[in-house]
């Protein structure tokens, strides 16, 4: 993975005396609160409902094991010894104090981390393919244009008062893993006709209340015009996206205000003024960047059979290895993930004693990194499938084998009304009581491929209109209601849920989950995933059977 | 008067801002600052007052139509109504980049120390700080960072070309 050199360093080293100083004149009450809300926020510190949450950047996900060590320790010294991982691959605590902020951010700085624009109306941390490097379907190596992304956006002094936030997503691969439709600015990286890599990008996507698909605004650019078109596409956001009203002021309204096909040519214009400057990437640099994702010191192996693996041991093995367990591109490795989704966990929390357990064993079974994914997962990319089964042994007693990766019960869940202010509805107790109902792992294994996504309000931090089933908490008449809807997804191809009608109060949701289950089992073929028959019936069925009177 | 950051100084701002399209235009005496509106009497007035004269931008101006009418004078202003408001780090950009304007550009308005960095990257040259502003605490904001990651007004090297000797 990528290391710092002295400029990297430096910079994030310079970034924590000067967020310092802002604390230190906040406190001494030099500086008001309204003038240090968007410095802490670009600081990814929020003041929640019970505490500040300081939220920690994960670059594109990866991590290392050292991080993770000073992750857990950082957790158990400042905070009440756990973190939470969000749908963005990144990190928070919830229960920081102010005044230790700076220090907090001093250890990140001495394992190369920071917290740098992870909130704030500027450009956020970039996300991308949880199994970027080693997917069997990957056709460009995402990260190192990641990493290109990090560090242009990295203080960038003309994007860092936008309209609104800014979210960038890098896919390399077949499958879309990182959701780069419903992204401010999706990059999809290809390779053209001679071989070459070039990016389509797309731009206007989005959830939040207004959910929208992105439309393709450039169909192939090459790789060293990407900031210079990046610098396009931002100024033309900056100078004209809408600043009178915050529900209207993502890209994805400029886009849809101007027409895609406008929105492109302003940028053509712009970018035509930019491209021949010093924003063009040199090569000397892309190349620099491409030699920390090179691979890592992959043994000779043959793959296994994993059926004859799976026979041969424990039957909630035979689970695990089913769904848990993904192709690689190696021959004799597998990836794997860890869910922090095991039934009474918040989903994407983990303990420091769990943090640290992992970095352990992320040095013994996967070249001492692993992922984030924005499912809230933790990845093994690099495990031998010979060592699969003494893997599961170990993580079984961590209570981190939970078979569960992409059913059901692994839904993703922002933090909800136990923690955010602005939640309508809490998120954590209807994702616990879900997973209590549904705790037969038969049943979630035979239902099969399902995300169900959870929202506390329509920020949409839970991705719930993208959820295969998703769940919206609204308030009526200060009470808490979830709205449910079908039919969403986020990968290549992308779609938006359909709500089903009127909402439910918290201990009628799992019964109307059980509804459409069964709804889905009636109507499937034998080779349908759960999304696929959405597609194929519509929402209506699942509406009838949901509100069908008693008989 | 507010006080101006310009070339490590601090000093007194003594320009005047006149509102845009007044509605009894009575030049007043001393430096003045033209609207970007009235930019016609701002090109005849200059030269023949006694003062300096300089046109101001506020954040949704356009300069694209006025581009070749800049270089005449010796500032243009930007102002930020809210310091929230980012347009005019893009205005800078364009005037310093696009219409290679070689003057002094100021930012006015809501000029804050923690924007002061990020205002010198994008173009501007002088500072006209709000008047509760430290103007030791400012001074120091302009040396926030010593290397930068991207291309800006200021033409320094980005540390991907510092890395390779470029």
């Amino acid at each position: 993975m990528y290391k710092y050199d002295d400029y990297d360093q430096q910079i994030v080293d310079e970034r924590v005396l000067q967020f310092r100083d802002q604390t230190r004149r906040f406190l001494a009450g030099e500086l008001p609160e309204d003038e240090f809300l968007p410095l802490r926020l670009q600081n990814g510190l929020y003041v929640q409902r019970f505490a500040p949450m300081l939220r920690i950047a994960i670059p594109y996900g990866m991590v290392s094991s050292t991080q993770i060590r000073k992750l857990a320790y950082i957790a158990r010294r400042y905070d009440k010894g756990y973190v939470h991982f969000t749908t963005r691959q990144n990190l928070q605590l919830n229960w920081p104090r102010l005044e230790e902020v700076p220090e907090i951010l001093e250890e990140l700085a001495s394992v190369e981390m920071h917290a740098i624009q992870t909130s704030g109306n500027c450009i956020r941390n970039t996300t991308t393919d949880q199994f970027a490097g080693v997917a069997h379907d990957e056709i460009i190596d995402p990260r190192p244009w990641c990493e290109i992304i990090r560090q242009w956006s990295t203080f960038h002094p003309e994007f860092a008062y936008l309209p609104r936030k800014f979210k960038i997503a890098v896919c390399g691969s077949e499958q879309d893993r990182a959701a780069t439709q419903v992204h401010d600015i999706g990059i999809h990286a290809f390779l053209n006709e001679n071989n070459d890599v070039r990016f389509k990008i797309l731009a206007g996507g989005g959830l939040g209340r207004t959910p929208m698909v992105g439309s393709v605004i450039k169909p192939s650019l090459e790789p060293e015009h990407l900031l210079s078109y990046l610098d396009a596409v931002l100024r033309v956001y900056n100078r004209y996206g809408r600043r009178d009203n915050k529900y209207k002021a993502r890209i994805k309204i400029l886009v849809k205000a101007l027409t895609p096909e406008v929105f492109a040519k302003q940028v053509e214009t712009e970018w035509s003024h930019l491209k021949e400057t010093d924003a063009r990437l040199p090569q000397q640099e892309i190349d620099r960047v491409q030699s920390f994702f090179t691979e890592p010191d992959y043994e000779k192996l043959t793959n296994i059979d994993l059926t004859d693996l799976a026979l041969s041991a424990e039957p909630d093995f035979q689970l695990w290895l089913r769904r848990n367990v993904h192709p690689h591109k190696k021959p004799g490795y597998s990836a794997v993930t860890l869910t922090l989704k095991a039934t009474a966990d918040a989903p994407g929390d983990a303990s420091s004693e769990q943090l640290e357990a992992i970095s352990d064993l992320a040095d013994r079974f996967s070249f001492g990194e692993l992922r984030v994914s924005h499912e809230q997962n933790l990845i093994f990319a690099d495990v031998p499938q010979s060592r699969l089964h003494e893997l599961w042994l170990t993580l079984k007693p961590l209570n981190l084998a939970t078979p569960n990766q992409g059913l059901l019960t692994d839904m993703i869940c922002c933090p909800g009304g136990d923690f955010c202010a602005l939640a309508n509805a809490r998120s954590i107790p209807l994702a616990e009581s879900i997973q209590r109902r549904f705790d037969d792992m038969d049943f979630l294994h035979d239902i099969g491929e399902l995300d169900l996504n959870i929202s506390g309000c329509m920020n949409a931090c839970g991705h719930h209109h993208v959820g295969h089933i998703g769940i919206l908490g609204v308030d009526r008449k200060g009470e808490e209601y979830y709205q449910v809807q079908v039919g969403g997804s986020s990968g290549h191809d992308a779609s938006l849920g359909k709500i089903l009608g009127p909402s439910f109060k918290m201990d009628e949701v799992p019964d109307i989950i059980d509804k459409i289950l069964k709804t889905y089992v009636e109507l499937r073929t034998p080779e349908e995933r759960f999304i696929d028959t959405c597609r194929r019936v519509g929402v209506q069925p699942f509406k009838e059977k949901v509100y069908a009177k008693a008989a | 008067m507010p006080k101006l950051l310009k070339d490590q100084q601090i000093s007194n701002d003594d320009f005047q801002i006149l509102q845009q399209d007044p509605e009894e235009p009575v030049l007043p005496d001393g430096n003045v600052l033209f609207h970007v509106s009235s930019i016609d009497q701002a090109v005849k007035t200059n030269g023949l007052h006694k003062g300096q004269v300089g046109i101001w931008f506020d954040s949704d101006d356009e300069p694209e139509t006025v581009a070749n009418a800049l270089n005449q004078f010796e500032i243009i202003a930007v102002n930020f109504p809210r310091f929230m408001d980012g347009r005019g780090y893009s205005l800078a950009r364009l005037l310093r980049e696009r219409f290679d304007y070689r003057g002094d550009i100021r930012a006015i308005g809501d000029i804050l120390v923690d924007q002061l960095y990020y205002l010198k990257r994008c173009g501007f040259s002088s500072f006209r700080l709000r008047e509760d502003q430290n103007p030791d605490y400012a001074l120091a904001a302009l040396t926030t960072f010593s290397t930068d990651y991207q291309t800006a007004a200021d033409k320094l090297p980005p540390v991907y070309r510092l890395r390779h000797q470029l």
